[in-house]
């Protein structure tokens, strides 16, 4: 854990510092400077920065609490809904129909009051409380009831995944007041900075990069203390733990919330940054990505999740310009390869190379050769 | 039985007399309706108002003229010429290929006088006349489908004028199903005619009633100006026929919820091997069965290519090829890839994810993105009428095809040596390897008969969804979802899971919409895996303790 330790506070400081240098590198030097970095990476990174928040949200409750959830990004998404109200809110009548309470989109499908829930999102900070507290609620009510009935293993996989596809339908429609499946763009600014403006895109990267900062101290602190200890214990042998008395389902409902509330923030920091938000970020397939993000990094260490997800949107970016048809066959590809060979990611290459040898024969030990005898049960803890 | 067959003869007696009431109107009617065309339809249809043309066609096609059908068929096709200035009795002319016949004697014309003629204009009003002509004509019919039809289309028309002709058919007619239709298409004109008493309109009302669907309701619903007893009757029958609507819906929606069923049985079966059976979350499983799509269009295309006689039987041929096609992938993914992944259930989902993905892309690169276009051979197309209940043929043959598959599954399983095999390995690995059973190949055929049979739900799935490189994810998760409601590794538990997650959502859909309708079933299925967290039918004794 000593050796985590010094590697988070190295990530930690390499996150801030590189948002810093992009950001120094972009405002100070000269568009003519070889050392100048254009205007379209700032927001680049920043989004990268949103990623690895979802990807730190997701170590915390995959590599810790042994939860693979395949539904991370709804959570991402609805902090990113929750941002998209306000900033809908703050176009006020600069919108195409120039009505200034409704949004443009409706007033294209004939509504002519603003439905309840969209009360208040012209305050910022209510929209900010909200970020925070729908995906909360989510989180809460589904980790309530899926722990409580002891769904493990696969069967909260699956259900996870449910749970983001149905929200993915549900914000397809028209009538949810959302957007329907344009979702929502067209920002102006947020707290009054235009965010076409170069400094304001700097701005938000650099608000990401404090965010993820504070998000991975916080996974940290939780990881550090006795109450990671619980959830590491819950992740081995959740049965066990229950045996010495502790309440696994509270430990695992607890750690999903927080995890939901950063993934949420790292989605509202998302939205301004890319400037649209729509129900396509509920796809199964974002959140399944956002596991992969994990895996490469390094599963239960919270950098690995922060580089992962930072080296293979790196790889995206540069693969899906360069080679788009060759994206995906990398990309699956990749899943293959990083859970056959490369059990603990990137991280694991470098931190693991001491105890290769120990964690070799665990693994070893721990492995069947061949499908469980009779199918596993995973709903039985 | 006696007092049965007694109201049977009241019933009769009433009926004959009626028909005796009915001429006696029709024959009332029918001369008002000659009366009132002039002395000759013929001049009428020559005429330029299209009321009284139409009148003409109506008094034609019930005057009983040999021409007639040669007319009106004129008439229809634009064929018919008029004397073009108004003088008594006008020439009407027929054009032929070759010239002009002479509309009322059916003589050719050698020199007909072009100059005076004019072309007989068909407006709307004119043209809803010739179809209820043309139905009147189609009446003496020597086929009896052609003539239930006509009587359909008087039925549908409940014109007043055409009782005359109905009464002449009922007196011939012999066909029963026509008789029945003739009845109703009387009641349906005499409750629209002016004439008739009290007591016949009542009959009428009663014949109608037997017909219970939406255009009968909606003729009864249009019926204003009745008696105030036969008004009762109306509404009484309105209740009745909306009633028994309701129950057809509700047999509907079964029906339509049983073929959803079907479609998530064959979807969900070869999940419940390789992940019921052998605990393999397989999310390449939807890829399977796109595969299986694939393999029926590249089928289809191959046949077309060679061998365009057999095209009706390309399905058939794609059965097999997409077992064999997805089950020989199957084995090879379970060799090269979900062997090393055994008892790691979390990486095998992101590996085989990380394969759907290829596999889609694959098949992207090859294919291309758009939809492929599958044809359906003419056995499966068309519908099937049951009562009130429309069975559209193609999801007809998916129940019965997905039935048969599982039912050979479960055969393969009980009986078959590999089925008895995969037992074994299942149930206990190392006494089925001390036994002489090569676990390792039994594990490679079992993940490919799961995947073989997702590639014959490809063919199926072809035949009523877009052929594309998604079609597979449309389908995984509601497989999951049907395998773990029935119970993992319970086939039986997955055939009635399938099937009511089907009616479930085909009774939900109507009154909230197909997204909600699924949210609903996302949000039971949580609920329901707190109650019951093994399925429907959990295995009992020592097989549920491993």
């Amino acid at each position: 854990m000593i050796a985590l330790g010094r590697v988070t506070i190295v990530t930690l400081g390499g996150v801030v510092a590189a948002a810093l240098l992009l950001a120094g590198l972009n405002l100070l030097t000269p568009a003519a400077n070889a050392l100048h970095v254009p205007d379209f990476a700032i927001p680049l990174f920043g989004k990268y920065l949103c990623y690895a928040m979802l990807a730190l949200a997701v170590d915390l409750v995959w590599g810790y609490a042994g939860i693979l959830t395949l539904g991370h990004a709804a959570f991402f998404a609805l902090g990113g809904y929750m941002m998209g109200m306000y900033l809908m809110r703050e176009i006020g009548a600069r919108g195409v129909y120039a009505n200034p309470v409704l949004p443009d989109f409706m007033v294209f499908i004939g509504w002519n009051k603003l439905p309840w829930y969209w009360y208040g999102f012209d305050h910022f900070w209510f929209a900010l409380l909200m970020v925070m507290l729908v995906p909360a609620a989510l989180a809460g009510l589904f980790g309530w009831f899926a722990f409580r009935s002891r769904v493990s293993g696969v069967y909260l996989s699956i259900i996870t995944q449910a749970l983001t596809y149905a929200l993915m339908l549900a914000f397809f429609r028209n009538d949810m007041g959302f957007g329907g499946n344009n979702g929502m763009t067209d920002f102006k600014d947020i707290l009054g900075f235009a965010l076409n403006r170069e400094t304001t895109a700097v701005g938000l990267m650099l608000a990401s990069a404090g965010a993820l900062a504070a998000a991975l101290a916080l996974a940290r602190a939780i990881t550090a203390s006795r109450f990671g200890k619980v959830l590491l214990a819950v992740r081995e042998a959740e049965a066990r733990t229950r045996f010495l008395g502790y309440r696994p389902e509270s430990y695992k409902l607890a750690v999903w919330v927080v995890s939901a509330v950063i993934a949420a923030i790292g989605g509202a920091l998302y939205v301004p940054q890319v400037g649209i938000i729509n129900p396509s970020e509920f796809s199964p397939g974002n959140s399944i990505e956002a596991v992969i993000w994990v895996a490469v990094g390094g599963r239960g260490t919270l950098a690995g999740a922060i580089l992962g997800a930072i080296i293979v949107n790196l790889g995206k970016t540069w693969l899906t310009s360069a080679l788009p048809a060759v994206w995906l066959f990398a990309f699956g590809g990749l899943f293959i390869a990083v859970t056959l060979c490369l059990p603990g990611g990137l991280i694991g290459l470098f931190a693991g190379r001491r105890r290769g040898a120990e964690k070799a024969r665990g693994t070893v030990s721990e492995r069947q050769h061949g499908p469980a005898e009779r199918a596993p049960r995973g709903v039985v803890g | 039985m006696d007092r049965l067959r007694c109201a049977g003869g009241r019933r009769r007696g009433r009926g004959a007399r009626w028909v005796v009431g009915a001429v006696a109107i029709a024959l009332v009617v029918g001369l008002s309706a000659i009366a009132h065309a002039g002395e000759d339809p013929f001049s009428a249809i020559a005429a330029l108002s299209a009321d009284v043309e139409s009148r003409g066609i109506a008094a034609l096609a019930v005057s009983g003229n040999p021409r007639a059908a040669a007319v009106i068929a004129a008439l229809r096709e634009g064929k018919l010429y008029a004397w073009k200035w108004p003088r008594p009795d006008p020439p009407l002319y027929i054009r032929t290929a070759t010239g002009f016949v002479d509309a009322r004697s059916g003589a050719a014309v050698a020199a007909p006088p072009l100059l005076n003629l004019r072309r007989v204009i068909v407006s709307d009003t004119v043209r809803a006349a010739i179809d209820t002509a043309a139905g009147t004509l189609e009446l003496a019919s020597a086929s009896a489908t052609v003539r239930l039809k006509a009587a359909e289309t008087l039925f549908q028309a409940a014109d007043p004028g055409a009782l005359p002709l109905i009464d002449k058919a009922l007196a011939a007619e012999r066909d029963r199903q026509v008789l029945r239709a003739l009845r109703q298409a009387q009641a349906a004109a005499l409750l629209k005619s002016a004439t008739g008493s009290t007591a016949e309109r009542l009959a009428a009302v009663g014949t109608l009633a037997e017909r219970a669907d939406l255009s009968t309701r909606n003729l009864l619903s249009s019926l204003a100006g009745q008696p105030p007893a036969v008004a009762a009757a109306i509404a009484a029958a309105i209740g009745d026929i909306d009633f028994k609507l309701k129950l057809w819906g509700v047999a509907e929606n079964v029906y339509y919820g049983l073929s959803l069923g079907a479609v998530l049985l064959l979807a969900a079966s070869g999940l419940a091997i390789t992940f019921g059976v052998m605990g393999v979350i397989n999310m390449a499983h939807g890829e399977m069965v796109m595969i299986g799509a694939y393999t029926t269009f590249v089928v289809q295309q191959l046949i077309a290519a060679f061998a365009p006689a057999l095209s009706d039987l390309g399905l058939l041929v794609a059965i097999p090829a997409a077992f064999l096609t997805a089950g020989a992938l199957g084995v090879a993914v379970e060799r090269l890839l979900i062997r090393f992944l055994y008892g790691r259930p979390l990486e095998t989902l992101l590996a085989t994810w990380g394969l759907s993905l290829i596999l889609q892309q694959a098949v992207r690169s090859i294919f291309g993105p758009t939809n492929q276009d599958v044809g359906s051979p003419p056995w499966m197309s068309g519908a099937v009428q049951l009562g009130g209940l429309t069975l559209t043929v193609n999801r007809l043959w998916i129940v019965l095809f997905a039935g048969l598959v599982l039912a050979a599954l479960m055969a393969i399983l009980r009986w078959g040596g590999l089925g008895r095999s995969i037992r074994a390995v299942t149930q206990n690995r190392r006494m089925a390897a001390v036994m002489g059973i090569r676990t390792p190949l039994i594990d490679a055929l079992t993940f490919g008969l799961g995947s073989g049979i997702a590639g014959m739900a490809g063919v199926a799935l072809s035949q009523i969804d877009n052929v594309s490189p998604n079609l597979g994810q449309g389908y995984i998760i509601d497989s999951f979802l049907v395998v773990v409601l029935g119970g993992v590794g319970n086939l039986w538990g997955t055939l009635f899971a399938a099937m009511s997650l089907g009616v479930v959502d085909k009774f939900v859909e109507p009154f909230e919409g197909a997204v909600l309708a699924k949210i609903l079933v996302l949000v039971f299925l949580i609920l329901f895996i707190q109650r019951r967290p093994q399925g429907l039918f959990p295995l009992k004794g020592r097989a549920a303790e491993a």
